[in-house]
């Protein structure tokens, strides 16, 4: 499991996980992993509660370091540089690297200025030049037409689906090259979930992008790659259509079916 | 069915029991606040606003006393409150997880419990006794050091409250810690805070012991901070045991608008703390 799987050659790889171990305390919650996340296209983390997907997603931006007594130990490469060397710069990573959670968290102040704030971090633009930008981000984030009279009222006075197209477009305004989702869709409705795989599938023209979801139709829908994880391992990773439909592993084809997790 | 009618039995006693505990309390404040009222109201005039503490068997007011309450309140807040917040924001977001922390919190519930007496005697030590003399700086501080653990414990509190999504999501975006901070934690946590911070004067408007040992009193309009500076608690505190019958008239006067200040603070509190959550 410790090679790295080879799969379409010619696609670029973006991030690159080698032999990565993570601990939480005393506890390996990720045992040697490796994989790659291709340029531009989606790949999807899945696996039943516990196995480790959100614990590598929140390792590819460094969240994990917001918390004490855990650590990564291997290679994250983004374009090659290694990101869990202790020297990087974590906000800069950040910028690069963007996430969205699972469940919306926009910030309490208006809707223009979640999303202004996170630019005017970056770029000192003019007045006019951040209109653009906070209404290009809004416009990607598919949310332009429910708001464009509202900017300055509250972003938490939106629908949970609405807050969540909020959290991408403000993600989105500070030009990531790689985007993180954490279960996106896990707080809403069906009609909220189909915008967002959508979105998604929009963003992954100008993205790198990793998803973790729950809901194998939805990794099925949304992603050119899927690795499937149980119990901290990788158990196989592959073309997404190649994956649901003949998998290599018992595990895998044992999941996917709905044997167990 | 006789396991219900006990149960029944159990339930109308244990209510009642309440009921005779509330109305016992309440009893009490209601009396209080009616005595209160009733003698206080009697000496209000435009006097008291205007006129300073007189000397036994004249007429006067309580200007001095309430200029200088509020002189001393003000500053005390003022150097307590940035200090408590800086703190507070210490122990919540950059050492939220170290050995310091714990010792600070422990020592400042310490601190929030210690009877105000031994916070005067403190600045007695430290500064009237080395200074020489009562002032109203030194009765300015012994206020400031008990806003601080009231001020320290509300802006701990209330950040811990700021949900880890939130600062999570903050971080996500490349954001440098101390602009989560300003832009992100203290928005979210801002009724809070300043909850804490009236309910901090609300505490100290109405402190006694410390001032007797530290700003004292005095019978005239100062407004040297360096000399003794009279403050409604004092003045109350010596009118009332006087036996001059109009000394005790501006005591019941004088603890009347302390009494009606301390209420208007807590409402404004609990009004902005309600509002705070419905947001």
């Amino acid at each position: 499991m410790t090679a790295m799987p080879v799969v379409e050659a010619a696609i670029p790889t973006k991030v690159s996980v080698r032999d990565l171990d993570f601990y939480y305390g005393q506890s390996r919650a990720l045992k040697s992993i490796s994989l790659p996340l291709y340029t531009h296209k989606v790949t999807a983390f899945i696996g039943p509660s516990g196995c480790g997907k959100s614990t590598l997603l929140r390792i590819l931006n460094r969240m994990y370091d917001l918390y004490p007594r855990q650590r990564a130990e291997g290679e994250v490469l983004l374009d090659g540089e290694n990101i869990l060397d202790p020297g990087i710069d974590l906000n800069l990573l950040r910028s690069r690297v963007g996430m969205v959670f699972q469940k919306p968290t926009p910030f309490p102040m208006s809707i223009y200025d979640n999303i202004a704030f996170g630019i005017r971090l970056y770029e000192k633009l003019s007045r006019s030049e951040l209109d653009g930008r906070v209404e290009a981000a809004l416009r990607g984030a598919a949310l332009w037409d429910e708001v464009r009279d509202k900017l300055n009222s509250s972003g938490l006075g939106l629908s949970g689906g609405q807050q969540q197209r909020l959290c991408i477009a403000r993600t989105v305004a500070i030009q990531p090259e790689v985007i993180l989702f954490d279960e996106p869709c896990s707080a809403l409705d069906p009609i909220s979930t189909a915008k967002i795989e959508e979105l998604i599938d929009e963003l992954s023209e100008r993205y790198t992008i990793a998803i973790v979801t729950h809901n194998m139709q939805q990794a099925a829908r949304v992603s050119d790659f899927t690795a499937f994880m149980y119990l901290g391992d990788l158990v196989e990773f592959g073309e997404t259509n190649n994956l649901f439909t003949a998998p290599h592993n018992k595990k895998t084809q044992d999941y996917i079916t709905g044997r167990f997790g | 069915m006789s396991l219900y009618s006990s149960r029944r039995r159990t339930n109308a006693i244990a209510t009642t029991l309440c009921w005779t505990g509330t109305i016992f309390g309440l009893s009490w404040l209601v009396l209080i606040l009616g005595a209160l009222i009733y003698e206080g109201a009697r000496g209000l005039s435009p006097a008291v606003f205007t006129e300073m503490t007189p000397p036994p068997g004249s007429t006067g007011g309580l200007l001095n006393a309430i200029a200088g309450s509020l002189v001393m309140t003000v500053i005390g807040v003022l150097l307590g409150t940035p200090l408590g917040m800086l703190a507070g924001t210490y122990m919540a977001e950059y050492g939220r997880y170290s050995k310091l922390t714990m010792i600070v919190r422990f020592i400042n519930d310490i601190l929030l419990s210690a009877p105000s007496i031994v916070v005067g005697l403190f600045v007695y030590t430290v500064v009237v006794a080395r200074v020489g003399h009562f002032s109203g700086i030194a009765g300015a501080l012994a206020l400031a050091v008990l806003v601080v653990p009231v001020v320290v414990r509300t802006t701990e509190d209330m950040l811990l409250l700021v949900p880890s999504p939130l600062r999570e999501a903050a971080a996500a975006l490349g954001l440098p810690r101390s602009h989560m901070l300003m832009r992100v934690a203290y928005r979210a946590a801002k009724s809070g805070i300043v909850t804490g911070v009236l309910l901090a004067i609300a505490r100290v408007s109405g402190e006694t012991a410390p001032l007797l040992f530290t700003s004292l009193n005095n019978q005239f309009w100062s407004t040297d901070l360096n000399a003794p500076v009279s403050s409604l608690p004092v003045v109350i505190f010596q009118f009332a045991l006087s036996p001059y019958k109009d000394w005790q008239q501006l005591a019941w006067t004088g603890a009347l608008l302390v009494t009606v200040a301390v209420l208007l603070l807590s409402i404004t509190a609990r009004a902005l703390s309600s509002q705070g959550k419905h947001k």
